[in-house]
Formats: structure tokens, sequence, C-alpha cells
């Protein structure tokens, strides 16, 4: 009766947990598994619930819970036969978003140029972006400066060198930053800057 | 004692830096060469606008209707686990 009793009270635990943690689990997938998102935090809470006796601490919980859905997210990538480890051999790029911007001088009229460039981009602008980037890159960043995990966490979750994810993530700033930039040019998000258009209001998701 | 590091090697580092990873020489030689050079400063601080945006217009907003079937799935976790289904 012991065990029952503390089943349903662990069981209890977890719902009330996963509803405080849905949107930020929920947001993680969507930037993992995009449109398969749903599915991804079922499966996360479904592999939560076998599991949760295994958690010892409360306040380890909202991470413990985004881990398992790294772990389950990278399982169902390797059984599909996509390794997110996989490096392709051309991903050299050398590209400074802060020196091309003081070159090509965008927006001339500035006197903050940086900070605009930046500041003309909009939530909607910046996730396209992200989603320009190869698994390789996004999830490392989106693990890093979104969800807040340490290089030596990503290590862990994604079963790589902690070198081999420093260097990962060093391209893919430079890819974003690289991509930043592209998108801007083929969006004319700085002809809209320049006519005065109030930047971060474009077309939000 | 740090060794003089060029803007090469700080811009290099400047990520690093910027998050708090650096062993303690490699820190230390950062802030020798922030100490004087300007062009790096502000390679620094466009680093830390780029990760700020990052962090908060990385992530969308959430539609509504899946977060209401999770949640109905949530409320049904307990039979789900008792039926040993899987999705």
């Amino acid at each position: 009766m012991g065990e029952q009793m503390l089943e349903t009270a662990e069981r209890t635990s977890l719902q009330a947990l996963a509803r405080a943690e849905l949107p930020g689990l929920y947001a993680l997938a969507r930037q993992l598994a995009g449109t398969s998102a749903e599915d991804l935090v079922q499966e996360t809470l479904l592999r939560a619930c076998r599991s949760i006796h295994r958690l010892r601490d409360p306040k380890a919980a909202p991470r413990w819970l985004r881990v398992i859905l790294v772990n389950v997210w990278r399982d169902g990538l390797r059984k599909a036969g996509r390794d997110p480890r996989e490096i392709p051999v051309e991903d050299e790029v050398t590209f400074s978003l802060y020196r091309t911007l003081a070159e090509e001088d965008p927006l001339p009229y500035s006197d903050t140029m940086h900070v605009d460039f930046l500041g003309a981009f909009s939530k909607r602008d910046v996730q396209l972006v992200l989603g320009r980037l190869p698994d390789l890159y996004r999830v490392p960043l989106v693990l890093r400066y979104i969800e807040g995990f340490s290089t030596t966490d990503i290590a862990q979750l994604l079963e790589l060198p902690p070198g081999t994810v420093y260097s990962t993530l060093h391209r893919g700033r430079q890819r974003f930053e690289r991509a930043l930039w592209d998108y801007a040019e083929e969006s004319g998000l700085l002809d809209d800057h320049d006519r005065g258009d109030r930047p971060g209001e474009r077309g939000t998701s | 004692m740090t060794h003089p590091i060029g803007c090469r090697e700080a811009v290099e580092r400047l990520w690093g830096y910027l998050d708090g990873e650096l062993d303690g020489t490699a820190h230390g030689a950062m802030e020798a060469h922030l100490a004087y050079c300007l062009r790096c400063c502000g390679e620094l601080a466009f680093a830390r606008e780029i990760r700020d945006v990052l962090r908060t217009r990385g992530a969308g907003d959430l539609p509504g209707g899946p977060l209401e079937r999770l949640h109905a799935f949530i409320d049904r976790l307990d039979t789900a686990t008792d039926t040993g289904a899987t999705t």
C-alpha cells in the first residue's frame, strides 16, 4: 500500500511539475523538433513518469525534464538514422558581423549602427534566421543561449567531447551572424529601418 | 603572469570570456587586452548584444492549440502510464 501511495504522490507531483513547465518544455521542443514538438513533449512526459522516482531534488526538476526532452529528441533522431553530431565537411565559416557592419556601413545616418542593426530584427525575424541554421549548429545555440545549459552540460546531452561543443558553438555563432546579415539584405530589413518603420514590430508571430 | 595576446586571439576567445568559460590565465589575458583595445571592447559589447538577441528573441510565441492538447495529455498521464501506453 505504501508503495502505491508513493507512486500516486509522485505522479501527482509530476503532473503539477509538467503543467508548470509546459510552456518552456514546448518552446524547447519546437526549437528541436519543429512540427513534431507536441509528440516530443508527450514522449518526454511519459519517460519522466517512468523515472520520476529517481528525482531526488525537486529544485532540479525543471532542468531534469529538459534533459529528458533532449535525450528523447536525440534518441529519436538516431532511430531515424540522423545523427545531430555529424559535422559536414564544408563547415569553415569566417565571418564577423561586427566588422562587416563597420565596413559596409548599412545605416549611414545612425550613430549607434551596430545596436540599430540588431534592433531592426523582430522576434519573428530572429526565429526565421535561427531556423535557417542546420540542426548541428542551431541546437547547441538554443541549448546554450536560450535554455542556459553550460558547454559541459551540452557535451553530456549530445554525447560529444566538450572541445567539439565549444568549436561547434563557435561556428554556430558565426553562422548565425552571417545568417542575420544575409537575412537583412534579402528581406530589405534595413530599407524599412531607414524609412523609419519601428524596429521589432514587424510581422510578429 | 599572463602573456599578452593580440586582437585575433582576443576575438577567438571573446565568447568564452563573455560566457565565463575561460580558465584563469586566459581570462587574465583577455582582461589585459581589453584594458587598452577599444576595437575588441566594441566587439565584446556587440557579442553581448547578439547573445541578448538570441536569449530574448530566439524563442517564439507558442500557439494555444498544442498547449491545450498537452494540458489534456498531462491530465491523463496517470492512466497513460497505468496502461503502459506510449505515443
